[in-house]
């Protein structure tokens, strides 16, 4: 499908999608947090989207207002990309998104490292442990309020 | 062909003259342990460098070439380096045991160098049960590497020596029970010496044809099982277990390990040229007269060990070129092939002697 | 005589071991903590982060020009390809066009590269199984590419040759012969290790049906690169997605069907010879031009997100960029393939012994400080 028939066929299927600029490399689309597992599992069972390969997963931190994953997901069947986002709430006290590793077992190791560097809990994930850091670690290193004075090098 | 038991004797009559019998036998018993061990040492720091030096041809390597010329005093230094390196140990490792264990796989392979015979009239201790004595005594190797795995308190070391003890104590059936006996029937003796002597028309290895030919492929598929190296050398699995069952061990109790691995290579050799290529006797072609007379010339031992090198060179062949085995693997080898070949060999042997279709 | 009276319920007592960080196989500091009954593996569970060195964060202090070099040290064996992923993200994302000359050499030296990455993991992958000779054979051959590497780029392992905008040198002038001396002595070498390895019964046997991953399973857990395609997954970046100068050239991609072991060790040797015929295409017709285009000294990166896929030795890397339009980026993510990759051990070697696990981690071609980046 091309971007413009992702984007129409999405809108006419889920509501409450917010769709970045048309200028973006990728179909960007923006999903409630609530509606994310219902949403992933219509990209990956719709037989016309069929997004079975998640080549990546990044968490990022959108401060100060929430943090946030990244999903980039790609039909090894049709060969077109989507770009999903799914935002936390509060930055301090409400940061979980529900896990899709049962959809995307590749989704499993790439959440534990989320987890770890960023703190975003996924609600639901088998096996939510760090991966990097030691267990007794504090603090997510990648966020952007992360100091630790020993090790970091600040321009 | 060159007696040696005259030189023996004329040194034992020398000292008969001298002393009493008791000393004569005291000292007697030194001479012979100071000769065994000090073969023993040779053999190790030859076989290390040959090791080496092979390695290197087959992979486009030099090898060792700083120490001695060509390198030849690398396993010298190597040995002063060993000796002078602190013995460390694990903590929470069985004493005992720990300490003991090398002395047991040191031991087997020298006492199994007493029995082979190395020249006319040069076996230290000249048994009628030779073959069997062999047989007996290298399994007392494989209590040591047991040994050593299990007081080592380390699970690497522990998975080494039951894969080793797994390995050992199949091969040793296929082995003893059908690849030597299969020569023993040919023969008719358990002795070493004798079976050399009964080579003199030509050595079993051509004599025995087929049955003969099978039995020597088994034989040395076995030795190589026996000491542990590649293709067989999941005891030490350097990518897998680290080092295996000697992994905890240092200084000289690691070179006791290693080079006991390097004289069983020696033993393993030294039988099956004992058994099926004529032990020392010298190389004859039928009916090339001058030819086998200017043979004679050269005397035992030199031809034993150099018959006995070509089999190393073919141990250290396999190693720089075959992959390793898994556990399950060597196991189905033994129990599912090699056995069943070789019990049905014997027979076949059997049948072949009781015709006489022996050449 | 029955069977029936053989106890089969013996009970046995399943415990750990800790694979790593310091262990022979693992190529570096990867720590699995095995959990094995006998030599059985009931269980893998990868620790990580003994050579985490937060490179993720330290992109986000430092500039575009900077980041290229820190890449090196992600898959350290396919630095030059980590370079022109970060560089073709950049380029992509200011619009800028690099001359075709740029193209070619930044093409030849990825195939060097990967050549250069395939070999080594040959000559590990004989030595884990067993087959120590292997490893010599295949530095023998790989000095070679290190050599060329070194007279026109200046470093062996860490290239640093790719900057935004082209290329840090031009070529040296005696590249071209060196590299087709290499290609011709090459394809003479290439049998030879067919014959050492991938013909040998025994290094069959060890690999046949060992670490089967299935098609769903491979996309599942987003496995790419050879060991996908071992799987009979169609994932080459430089086919579907192509970069520089894939598009100029033609080459097959090589899909085995079967999954296991087996099938991705004979993808990578295949590859090789690939890699090879890529090579001859270009390096005759190198055209002349610019190295580089002219690029501010300090790049700042409009707002937005940008992605960038290639092919590396080991499989797809990503780098996704988060744009906030300042000198550094707010959020520079790199998607590694060993990571991908290594999330599938766990559910593959399970039932195989821990030899088994061996062969399967060098079949996969883990380079840890790409998995821990």
């Amino acid at each position: 499908m091309t971007r413009t028939e992702l984007q129409s066929f999405l809108t006419s299927k889920v509501e409450g999608l917010e769709f970045g600029e048309e200028t973006t490399q990728y179909l960007t689309v923006t999903v409630p947090r609530e509606k994310l597992r219902d949403f992933m599992f219509l990209l990956k069972d719709t037989e016309e989207l069929a997004f079975d390969y998640m080549f990546s997963l990044t968490a990022v931190d959108w401060f100060p207002k929430y943090l946030g994953v990244v999903y980039h997901l790609e039909s090894t069947k049709y060969r077109h990309i989507l770009v999903v986002h799914v935002n936390t709430g509060n930055r301090e006290d409400d940061i979980s998104v529900d896990t899709v590793s049962d959809i995307y077992p590749t989704a499993h190791f790439h959440e534990r490292e989320a987890y770890d560097l960023m703190g975003i809990v996924f609600e639901g994930h088998s096996d939510l442990r760090r991966l990097f850091l030691t267990d007794d670690w504090v603090g997510h290193p990648l966020r952007k309020d992360y100091v630790d004075e020993a090790n970091m090098i600040v321009k | 062909m060159y007696d040696f038991s005259k030189m023996t004797g004329a040194i034992h009559e020398w000292l008969s003259s001298l002393m009493p019998s008791i000393l004569v036998t005291t000292i007697e018993w030194v001479l012979i342990g100071v000769v065994f061990l000090a073969l023993f040492a040779i053999l190790g720091l030859v076989l290390v460098i040959l090791e080496r030096k092979i390695a290197g041809f087959f992979q486009f390597r030099l090898g060792p070439n700083r120490v001695g010329p060509y390198g030849m005093f690398q396993t010298v230094a190597d040995t002063v380096k060993l000796l002078l390196k602190e013995l460390v140990s694990t903590n929470k490792v069985d004493k005992f045991l720990y300490n003991v264990a090398p002395f047991f796989v040191i031991i087997a392979p020298l006492m199994i160098m007493a029995v082979i015979p190395y020249g006319f009239g040069l076996t230290a201790y000249d048994i009628n049960v030779g073959l069997l004595f062999v047989m007996a005594v290298s399994s007392i190797g494989v209590v040591g590497i047991l040994l050593a795995g299990w007081s080592s308190n380390n699970k690497y070391s522990l998975i080494g020596a039951m894969r080793s003890g797994a390995v050992i104590i199949s091969y040793e059936l296929s082995m003893g029970l059908s690849a030597l006996l299969a020569i023993v029937l040919l023969a008719g003796s358990l002795n070493l010496n004798d079976i050399v002597m009964s080579q003199q028309a030509g050595w079993w290895l051509f004599r025995g044809h087929i049955p003969a030919i099978i039995a020597f492929v088994i034989y040395i598929i076995t030795g190589t099982a026996e000491t542990n190296r590649v293709p067989f050398d999941l005891t030490e699995a350097e990518s897998e277990l680290g080092a295996g069952y000697h992994a905890e061990y240092s200084g000289i109790k690691f070179a006791f390990f290693f080079l006991s691995e390097f004289v069983n290579m020696f033993i393993i050799s030294a039988l099956a040229v004992t058994i099926f290529l004529g032990g020392w006797l010298p190389f004859h072609i039928p009916g090339w007269e001058g030819f086998n007379n200017s043979m004679n010339y050269i005397p035992g031992p030199v031809w034993f060990f150099l018959k006995t090198g070509v089999i190393i060179f073919l141990l250290m062949w396999f190693r720089w070129t075959f992959p390793r085995l898994r556990i399950d693997q060597i196991l189905t080898l033994e129990w599912k092939y090699l056995l069943p070949i070789s019990l049905l060999n014997l027979v076949l042997m059997a049948f072949v002697v009781m015709m006489g279709w022996v050449f | 005589m029955t069977t029936t009276d053989v106890n089969t319920n013996l009970k046995t007592q399943e415990y750990l071991i800790n694979m790593g960080p310091q262990h022979p196989a693992a190529h570096g500091v990867l720590r699995l903590i095995l959990t094995v009954d006998g030599e059985i593996i009931h269980k893998v569970d990868p620790d990580l982060g003994y050579i985490h060195r937060s490179i993720e964060k330290m992109c986000e202090r430092d500039t575009y020009k900077q980041i290229v070099h820190l890449t090196d040290r992600l898959d350290y064996l396919s630095s030059h390809i980590n370079n022109e992923a970060v560089c073709l993200a950049v380029e992509n994302a200011l619009g800028i066009e690099v001359p075709d000359r740029v193209k070619y050499i930044r093409t030849i030296m990825a195939e060097l590269t990967r050549l250069a990455s395939h070999q080594l993991w040959w000559g590990v992958m004989g030595m884990d199984i067993g087959a120590l000779t292997a490893f010599m054979y295949a530095f023998r051959d790989r000095e070679m590419i290190n050599d060329i590497m070194e007279e026109t780029v200046g470093a062996r392992l860490t290239m640093n040759y790719n900057i935004p905008g082209g290329l840090m040198f031009d070529i040296h002038p005696g590249f071209q012969k060196k590299v087709k001396d290499f290609i011709k002595h090459f394809r003479k070498a290439l049998p030879e290790y067919n014959t050492l390895l991938s013909d040998n019964i025994i290094f069959k046997k060890r690999l046949q049906g060992i670490g089967y991953i299935s098609k769903e399973d491979a996309i599942a857990y987003g496995v790419s690169g050879p060991s996908a395609r071992g799987s009979g997954i169609s994932c080459d970046v430089r086919k579907i997605h192509p970069y520089s100068a894939y598009d100029k050239v033609e080459f097959n991609e090589i899909l085995i069907e079967g999954g296991d072991s087996y099938d991705r060790y004979m993808v990578r040797m295949k590859e090789m010879e690939e890699s090879m015929n890529i090579i001859d295409q270009l390096i005759d017709n190198i055209p002349e031009g610019d190295f580089q285009v002219k690029t501010p000294a300090l790049i700042k990166l409009p707002k937005g997100e940008y992605y960038q896929k290639v092919e590396t030795a080991r499989g797809e890397l990503g780098v996704f960029i988060i744009s906030d339009g300042k000198k550094s980026p707010y959020r520079f993510k790199f998607r590694s393939p060993g990571f991908s990759n290594l999330s599938i051990l766990d559910k593959i070697s399970r039932g195989h012994k821990i030899a088994d696990l061996v062969a399967i981690m060098s079949s996969l071609d883990f380079v840890i400080p790409d998995i821990d980046r």
